[in-house]
């Protein structure tokens, strides 16, 4: 008699936590799948196929170095000013006579860039615009604990302000530097290609102010677009591909010694 | 914020070399160091509690229950480091509530809740339920009440239900094993896994984490341990301790092989990015890898220890060395963390020069606080063993 009481003391114990272990747990399962019970107000109207999928050229036979993009990028995405936050930079690469390479970013290139080695040491210099790359298979999203930072249907790398909650893991995980901890909104902050601007058939701030047109974007899908024919007639080649992200930014001219 | 950035305007004087514009700003400080070392001791804790019961090292027993409680203080403070670096500290419940299933940092929320849960206070409570009931007849106040709340309504005293506890205790230990290596090696995955930076990306990781935290983790029950004994006046079991040594002896061995392994593949293959990780290791981190690492928290333990497995001096020469290696080992270990977190933050992903760390005194993220996270787990403690000292425990598992 004592023994069943007891078997049953226990097995009530077990029900109990066991219930309540359980449910926490499959809660926090379902809750990802939420999405999918509910209607679908907002059915995606036209087909992946029909939608655009953005990317960029960068020209570095045409980049001057004058950082106009950098500028035009902080005005228009509200960057804080400071130079520890970019969306793009410019970087500037010297190669001496010695061989050595001298890269330089003073303030992203903001104002401009001047060269700071003498003439006679210079084997050869030129201009890297950088920014997000916009990666096919992007690390940062893989990474992000919450899913707060996605790949949009057009193929933009993009962060939920509302939902970030501010680990930085999605900046270590970028190879590239794109990201940063905006000091203001507290979230990760990274180039968008001004979606706003291309949502409404603009172009990226940066593509606009460019004086030589270094910078081409485009919709990688549409064969007649200024990108498409950009790949077609240049030998293009994207940052780090031995990381395999599948980078939506490509390079004309670009040299080995770029990092 | 004006003080963050004077702290950002002074690094970026003192950046050697290029970096990208947005690394000045070095993401994961201390906070993130404490956090794999916190979670660290409780692995190694759990461990050693588990070597004793599960492959009945006997001499292991006096420390059992302490390795134990030490687990579970060390466990409840070991995220909290992680939240308060958050930006958004309050929206830190998302990670369980929609995680991203391939981010490393999401599934150790789950791992974590699963060792807390369903390992270490079931563990705990099975080990100590026929002691709350009894303890709770004899006990009044405070703890009368929380003996009596614990045991959850069951009351049992016979034989056969503390054999039934003993059974389930066991059965929770065997699971508990893996479960601590998975806790810890998750967290060594995930620096491993960002193939962004160099000196992390290692399939060493994992297995490296798990063997230095076990080695932190037996280094802090035999401070633990001696330090309690000399609170509560009693003599140190010294078959005990040299039996904890000789554990810490053998997998400090373990661990600084597969350090070296890391270490001697990199300079082998030799990577692009080893020219950098050269001036790394040669420059930024000499006195933190090198010294604070390597010489005082892996060769001067080994060398103390060694020597005493094949000769045994004086009790009390051994007692106050083996004090004096655990304290060694842990703060070796808390640099090993340091050089991993901090380390793999000095260097450009550019592979093309250095920034520096500056910790602060007070703030979040300041020293001040690391030493907070460090002290609570200690408080929880004595807390817990005074609530539940395992010495005043009736009874044992078999
Ligand atoms: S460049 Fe960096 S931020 Fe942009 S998608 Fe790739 S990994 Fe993410
Ligand atoms: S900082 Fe924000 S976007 Fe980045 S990984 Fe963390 S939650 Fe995701």
């Amino acid at each position: 008699m004592g023994t069943e009481r007891k078997v049953n003391n226990r097995r009530k114990f077990f029900q109990t936590s066991a219930a309540l272990v359980g449910g926490t747990l499959l809660y926090a399962l379902i809750k990802p799948f939420e999405a999918l019970a509910q209607p679908k107000e907002e059915e995606i109207k036209t087909d992946q196929a029909n939608l655009a999928l953005w990317g960029m050229g960068v020209d570095l036979e045409k980049c001057i170095g004058c950082g106009k993009c950098a500028e035009a990028c902080k005005i228009e995405n509200k960057v804080p000013k400071e130079p520890f936050y970019f969306r793009t930079w410019v970087e500037q690469y010297t190669v001496k006579n010695d061989g050595t390479v001298k890269i330089e970013s003073p303030n992203g290139g903001i104002g401009g860039l001047k060269q700071s080695v003498p003439d006679e040491e210079i084997f050869k210099s030129f201009m890297v615009p950088k920014l997000c790359n916009h990666c096919t298979k992007a690390p940062c999203v893989q990474a992000c604990p919450v899913g707060a930072t996605y790949i949009s249907p057009d193929g933009v790398v993009l962060v939920d302000e509302t939902y970030c909650i501010g680990c930085s893991y999605c900046i270590q995980a970028c190879p590239y530097g794109a990201r940063f901890m905006n000091p203001i909104t507290k979230v990760a902050d990274k180039c968008t290609f001004c979606y706003h601007r291309i949502s409404e058939g603009l172009q990226p701030a940066c593509v606009e102010v460019c004086p030589t047109d270094a910078r081409i974007f485009g919709d990688l899908r549409d064969k007649e677009s200024d990108l498409v024919k950009f790949l077609q007639v240049n030998p293009t080649q994207v940052l780090k591909p031995h990381l395999n992200t599948h980078s939506r930014v490509f390079y004309n001219a670009l040299s080995s010694e770029v990092k | 914020m004006e003080e963050h950035y004077k702290h950002l305007y002074e690094a970026l004087s003192q950046v050697d070399g290029y970096i990208y514009p947005n690394e000045i700003d070095l993401h994961w400080g201390l906070m993130i160091v404490l956090y794999p070392y916190i979670t660290g001791l409780v692995a190694g804790a759990f461990i050693l509690a588990s070597l004793e019961r599960v492959f009945n090292v006997k001499v292991l027993k006096p420390t059992y229950g302490l390795a134990l409680l030490t687990a579970l203080s060390f466990l409840l403070v070991a995220t909290l480091p992680l939240v308060s670096h958050l930006r958004h500290p309050l929206r830190a419940y998302e990670i369980l509530m929609t995680p991203n299933p391939t981010s490393a940092m999401a599934i150790f929320g789950f791992v974590y809740l699963w060792y807390l849960m369903v390992v270490l206070l079931l563990e705990i409570w099975f080990d100590y339920r026929l002691d709350f009931v009894l303890w709770s007849k004899k006990s009044t106040g405070f703890k009368k009440f929380f003996y009596r709340t614990i045991t959850l309504g069951i009351n049992d005293t016979d034989k056969k239900s503390a054999k039934l506890d003993d059974k389930l205790g066991y059965f929770i230990t065997l699971i508990g094993i893996p479960s601590a290596f998975l806790l810890h090696g998750y967290v060594g995955f995930i620096f491993g896994s960002i193939k962004a930076n160099p000196w992390w990306s290692t399939v060493l990781m994992p297995v490296i984490f798990l063997f230095s935290a076990m080695v932190s983790g037996i280094a802090l029950v035999m401070v633990i341990y001696m330090v309690v004994s000399w609170f509560r006046k009693v003599e140190i079991d010294m078959p005990c301790l040299d039996t904890i040594a000789k554990y810490l002896f053998y997998i400090l061995i373990i661990d600084f092989t597969l350090e070296s392994l890391d270490q001697i593949h990199r300079i082998y293959e030799a990577e692009e990015s080893f020219d950098i990780i050269k001036v790394l290791v040669s420059g930024k981190l000499n006195i933190t890898l090198l010294i604070m690492q390597v010489l005082l928290g892996t060769i001067i333990p080994l060398i103390v220890i060694g020597i005493f497995q094949v000769y045994k001096p004086d009790e009390k020469i051994r007692k106050f060395s083996y004090f004096f290696v655990g304290i060694l080992v842990l703060i070796g270990i808390f640099f090993m963390r340091w050089n991993v977190v901090i380390g793999g933050q000095l260097f450009s992903k550019s592979l093309s020069g250095f920034t520096s760390f500056k910790a602060v005194y007070s703030g979040l993220e300041g020293y001040v606080m690391a030493a907070v996270w460090l002290i609570v787990p200690l408080l929880i403690l004595t807390f817990l063993l005074w609530l539940m000292p395992p010495w005043k425990k009736v009874t044992t598992h078999e």
